[in-house]
């Protein structure tokens, strides 16, 4: 079968993707990085127990090996928070900052409902521009009962007493919902005891670690009673 | 079929027949589906006598590891090993499909297969898939000219040079590898320069990580070490276990199976959703 040349290259001219024809598309620039990592929170009576594991990341690398996601606001709550790093240095610059001015002009510190309510409003402030910050505000309350507010990140918040955030976050929160809830359990045993609910605590971190490329390192761990503030660090998987 | 032959003939080497299918899917909001890629760390190292390749053992599903202890080091011939990274599913049937070819052409010339004819094989049959078929090797093996070392990329494109990393971990191995090797290693300092090099690869990339796997080839065979370096135990163990114990979990419904009626009846009542 004869096929003239300039029936042939018509057919070729259409459809081959030559270099004449294909368009790349650049890529826009974005403000937002995603510098990863998993934190958790849970409360329980007298004491509010805050996780977050120490690694920092960009895309594949490694930035730091030892960076603190846990920020304590008031002798009472913590702020732990996954997403941007930039962002969550600028989100805890103007708390420290907004609660401290709160002291001097009150003589008290602010309650952790009153810093939560404030966190929401900071965040959905920037509504059109937001904070790239998944956060978990973990404190006592003025019963000296622990609980966690968690957020999405433009400040809609919901107070509960577990919380996790992060890219373990789905690998993570199905185990704390039958362990500290008794989700599909007939006879729930929930943990009461501090020294249980680390336990937990310490082998979501250890599992998230094995299978999300995101968390290792460390995991530090900051407890929140009223008799004051202790802080953990375990080891975790560093490759 | 004359006419078949002469119309194949004229239009050339390369069948563009999908590309408009494609488009078109891709306008009716077809999305492409992931692929487990091997986001790896992979070395070779060549040496006096022979050459060492390594490998890491963890495979990721984006942002998942996917396997914790999978096989990155393949076998082509009894004398030719290929390290690979990229596509889990491409390495695998490429590398069992070489492996096939060449053992056939051993058999038909009674000849042991040399290391430039597996490259040659290789890029021919990836240069006309464009990249899309996401293999990206590192050859070596020892044959009539003696020990040699390649790597080929996606594309089609290969190089010939003592030491060779792929993956997303390459840049640091290189950094390694670049540092310390020299011509003239021994077996055992090649092996050790490896294993280096892979360690690199997988604390400081983290699309590496778990094990170290290694093959050495010399003349007198190839000596394969699975796990050779386990670095990363799972560092906590609970000290209270999980507790399931039997009939806990609440059943939504229960069903019966009668093998010999092969009939499926509903047994007890729907019970509500616990939370």
């Amino acid at each position: 079968m004869y096929i003239p040349m300039n029936e042939m290259l018509k057919h070729f001219k259409q459809d081959v993707p030559t270099m004449a024809n294909i368009t790349h598309k650049s890529e826009q620039w974005s403000p937002y990085h995603d510098n990863s990592g998993t934190v958790l929170a849970v409360g329980i009576p007298g004491a509010v127990i805050v996780a977050g594991d120490t690694r920092l990341s960009n895309g594949y690398n490694i930035m730091s090996r030892d960076a603190t996601k846990l920020s304590q606001l008031t002798d009472k709550c913590v702020l732990a928070t996954a997403g941007q790093y930039a962002d969550f240095i600028a989100l805890r610059k103007f708390l420290q900052q907004r609660l401290q001015l709160y002291e001097f002009q009150n003589e008290v510190q602010a309650s952790t409902e009153t810093v939560a309510h404030l966190l929401s409003r900071e965040l959905y402030s920037r509504r059109f521009f937001p904070y790239y910050t998944f956060n978990l505000l973990a404190g006592l309350d003025e019963n000296n009962h622990g609980f966690v507010y968690g957020y999405d990140a433009i400040g809609s918040y919901d107070k509960m007493t577990y919380g996790v955030q992060g890219s373990g976050q789905e690998l993570v929160v199905a185990v704390l919902d039958n362990q500290l809830k008794g989700y599909n359990k007939i006879n729930k045993t929930i943990p009461q005891t501090r020294e249980e609910i680390l336990d937990i605590i310490l082998d979501c971190f250890s599992c998230a670690a094995e299978r999300d490329i995101h968390t290792g390192d460390n995991v530090e761990i900051l407890i929140i009673t009223s008799a004051g503030t202790e802080r953990l660090i375990k080891p975790l998987r560093k490759d | 079929m004359q006419y078949l032959d002469n119309y194949l003939q004229s239009k050339g080497g390369y069948d563009y027949t999908n590309v408009k299918r494609n488009e078109l899917m891709k306008a009716q909001g077809f999305k492409e589906m992931p692929f487990t890629k091997t986001g790896t760390t992979i070395v070779g190292v060549l040496f006096d006598g022979g050459v060492v390749m390594a490998a890491d053992t963890r495979a990721t599903a984006g942002s998942i590891v996917a396997d914790k202890n999978c096989e990155k080091l393949h076998v082509l011939a009894p004398n030719i090993w290929a390290a690979g990274a990229g596509t889990a599913a491409d390495l695998h049937h490429q590398c069992a499909h070489f492996n096939a070819k060449l053992k056939l052409q051993r058999l038909n010339l009674n000849r042991q297969s040399r290391v430039n004819e597996v490259i040659t094989k290789l890029t021919s049959k990836l240069f006309p898939y464009r990249g899309n078929i996401g293999v990206a090797l590192i050859i070596g093996g020892i044959d009539c000219n003696g020990p040699q070392l390649a790597s080929v990329s996606p594309h089609g494109n290969y190089v010939y040079h003592p030491f060779q990393s792929m993956g997303s971990g390459s840049l640091a191995a290189l950094g390694i590898l670049e540092a310390k090797f020299q011509d003239g290693l021994t077996k055992q300092q090649a092996i050790d320069l490896a294993i280096e090099a892979i360690e690199a690869g997988i604390f400081h990339d983290m699309g590496s990580g778990s094990n170290v796997d290694v093959v050495a080839i010399t003349k007198d065979g190839a000596d394969y070490k699975r796990n050779i370096r386990q670095y990363n135990a799972k560092s906590y163990q609970r000290q209270i276990p999980y507790d399931f114990p039997i009939n806990n979990t609440p059943a939504l419904r229960k069903y019966q199976f009668d093998i010999e009626k092969q009939e499926l009846t509903e047994v007890g009542q729907e019970m509500e959703i616990i939370e």
